[in-house]
C-alpha cells in the first residue's frame, strides 16, 4: 500500500447544504439524488421504508443524513432504469426519514451463496466521526440462510436489522439505535 | 481487472474511532458493540455512478454559484488536487460534494444559530468530478472559524466539508479539509478525534503559490486518498 486513506471527519449538523441542498433551502439547477427511487415503470414491488434514528439517551437524531444503496427487483446493482441509490434527511421536527423504492431481489454473497433481499444504509451526522454502515432486511423474507445474518449470529442482534412489514401496506418500519440495549448492528467491510 | 477484486481493509486505527471523546456530540452517538466484519460482495464492490452527472459550469465556483448581486465576500481561494487510491492510482470520475461556512463562519442553514451575518451572495455548496487523471479544482472563499457549544465554547478551525464517491461503495468517504498554519487546528476537539498526527496532517491543505491566479486567488493543494484494491495475483507476479 503506497498511500493511507484520507481520514474521515464528521459530516456535522449542516451536511444537507452539500448533499441535499434543497433541504437547507438552497436552489440547485440540477436535481440531486433524493428519497424517491421508484419511478413510473420501475420493475418490482413498490415499498416505503420509514424509520427514525435514536441516540444512546433515547433522543431522536434530527440532523442525520441516511443513504441507501440497493439492487433492483432482479438483484442487479446499478441497472439503467433504477439507480438504487437514495438519500433522505431525518426530519428536523419529527426525526423521521423515509424512502419510496422497490423491494430488491436476492444477490450473491462473495462465496456464491445467495443473500436475502436487503438494502445497505449509511448514516452521517454530527457526533458520528466515521459513517455507520448497516443493512436493512425484510420481515416477510426468508432471512435465516443469509450469510451475513449468520455472521451476525445472535437472534437479538439479527433482530436489529429486520424491518417490520406493516400488515396492511407495503410499508416497512426500520428504526436505528446508535447506542444502548437495542443498539443496531453496524458493519465493517 | 475483475469487478469483484476486493479492497484493502479500512485501517480503523487511522480514522477517528466511533467512541465518546472530548467532542461531546459523540457521547450518545457512538455504538458500543464492535463492528461486524463482512466480506465484500457485489453490493459493497459496486457503486452509484456519478462520473457522467451533468454539472452546471458554476457548480465548482462557490464565489458565484449562489450569487445574486456580486461575488461572495471573503478571501478568494482555489482548492485543487488529485483523488488517488491507496495504490497511488488516480481515481477518475469521483464525485466530490462540497459545503462550508461563509467568510464570517456562518452556514446558510436554518439550524445554524451563530450570530455572524449571512452573505447573500454565498451558498456554501458546490460539486466537482475528478478528471481522467484524478484532478479536481474548485474556487471559493476561505471559510471563517466559528464557535460551537462543547463543554462551554469551542472553536472550529476554518474548514471545508467534502463528500466523495469513488467506484465502489466501500470507498465512500466524508471528511473535512483544514488550512495550513491555522492555530485552531491543534485545539479542535473534532480534529483531535484522530489520534495519529500524520493522519491529521493529511487533512491540512497546503498553500500552493504555483497554483495561485495572479491578482485574483490564492491556491491550496489538497490530495484525497480513497481505499484501493488488493493486489491481484497478476500484479504480484
Amino acid at each position: 500500500m503506497a498511500l493511507k486513506e484520507t481520514p474521515s471527519q464528521t459530516a456535522g449538523p449542516f451536511v444537507h447544504i452539500g448533499t441535499m441542498p434543497a433541504i437547507a433551502g438552497l436552489k440547485a439547477k440540477h436535481p440531486r439524488p433524493g428519497n424517491i427511487l421508484a419511478r413510473d415503470g420501475t420493475l418490482g414491488e413498490r415499498i416505503r421504508i420509514e424509520g427514525a434514528i435514536y441516540d444512546g439517551a433515547g433522543a431522536l437524531v434530527k440532523d442525520a443524513l441516511v443513504e441507501i444503496w440497493q439492487a433492483n427487483a432482479n438483484g442487479q446493482y446499478g441497472s439503467n432504469d433504477f439507480t438504487g441509490f437514495g438519500r433522505a434527511a431525518t426530519d428536523f421536527e419529527t426525526g423521521l426519514f423515509f424512502f419510496e423504492t422497490v423491494k430488491p431481489g436476492r444477490t450473491p454473497h462473495r462465496d456464491g451463496r445467495m443473500q436475502a433481499p436487503h438494502v445497505m444504509l449509511s448514516i452521517f451526522a454530527r457526533g458520528i466521526n466515521i459513517h455507520l454502515q448497516t443493512r436493512l432486511y425484510f420481515s416477510d423474507e426468508a432471512n435465516a440462510a443469509d450469510p451475513v445474518l449468520q455472521l451476525v449470529g445472535a437472534p437479538e442482534l439479527v433482530a436489529t436489522l429486520i424491518a417490520q412489514r406493516d400488515a396492511s401496506h407495503p410499508l416497512y418500519r426500520f428504526d436505528i439505535h446508535l447506542q444502548g440495549d437495542r443498539e443496531t448492528v453496524f458493519f465493517d467491510f | 481487472m475483475s469487478e469483484l477484486a476486493e479492497f484493502l481493509p479500512r485501517d480503523r486505527s487511522w480514522h477517528p474511532a466511533a467512541v465518546p471523546s472530548a467532542y461531546r456530540s459523540t457521547t450518545y452517538r457512538s455504538p458500543r458493540r464492535p463492528l461486524v466484519v463482512v466480506p465484500q460482495s457485489i453490493g459493497e464492490l459496486s457503486s452509484p455512478v456519478f462520473g457522467d452527472t451533468p454539472l452546471d459550469p458554476l457548480d465548482n465556483d462557490l464565489i458565484r454559484n449562489h450569487a445574486t448581486t456580486g461575488d461572495a465576500i471573503g478571501e478568494r481561494i482555489i482548492v485543487h488536487g488529485r483523488v488517488l487510491d491507496e495504490n497511488a492510482r488516480p481515481v477518475p470520475g469521483a464525485l466530490i460534494e462540497i459545503w462550508q461556512a461563509n467568510a464570517g463562519g456562518k452556514y446558510r442553514h436554518g439550524n445554524d444559530k451563530y450570530m455572524a451575518a449571512l452573505d447573500p451572495n454565498f451558498g456554501g455548496c458546490g460539486r466537482v468530478i475528478s478528471d481522467a487523471e484524478g484532478r479536481y479544482s474548485f474556487r471559493t472563499i476561505r471559510p471563517g472559524p466559528y464557535p460551537f457549544p462543547n463543554d462551554g465554547c469551542a472553536w472550529r478551525p476554518a474548514h471545508i466539508h467534502l463528500s466523495l464517491f469513488g467506484h465502489a461503495f466501500v470507498q465512500r468517504l466524508v471528511t473535512q479539509l483544514y488550512f495550513e498554519g491555522d492555530p485552531l487546528i491543534q485545539r479542535c476537539v473534532i480534529v483531535n478525534t484522530i489520534k495519529d498526527p500524520k493522519a491529521i496532517d493529511s487533512l491540512v491543505a497546503k498553500l500552493d503559490m504555483d497554483g495561485m491566479q495572479a491578482f485574483d486567488c490564492l491556491a491550496y493543494r489538497f490530495d484525497i486518498v480513497l481505499r484501493g484494491r488488493k493486489a491481484t495475483p497478476f500484479e504480484e507476479g
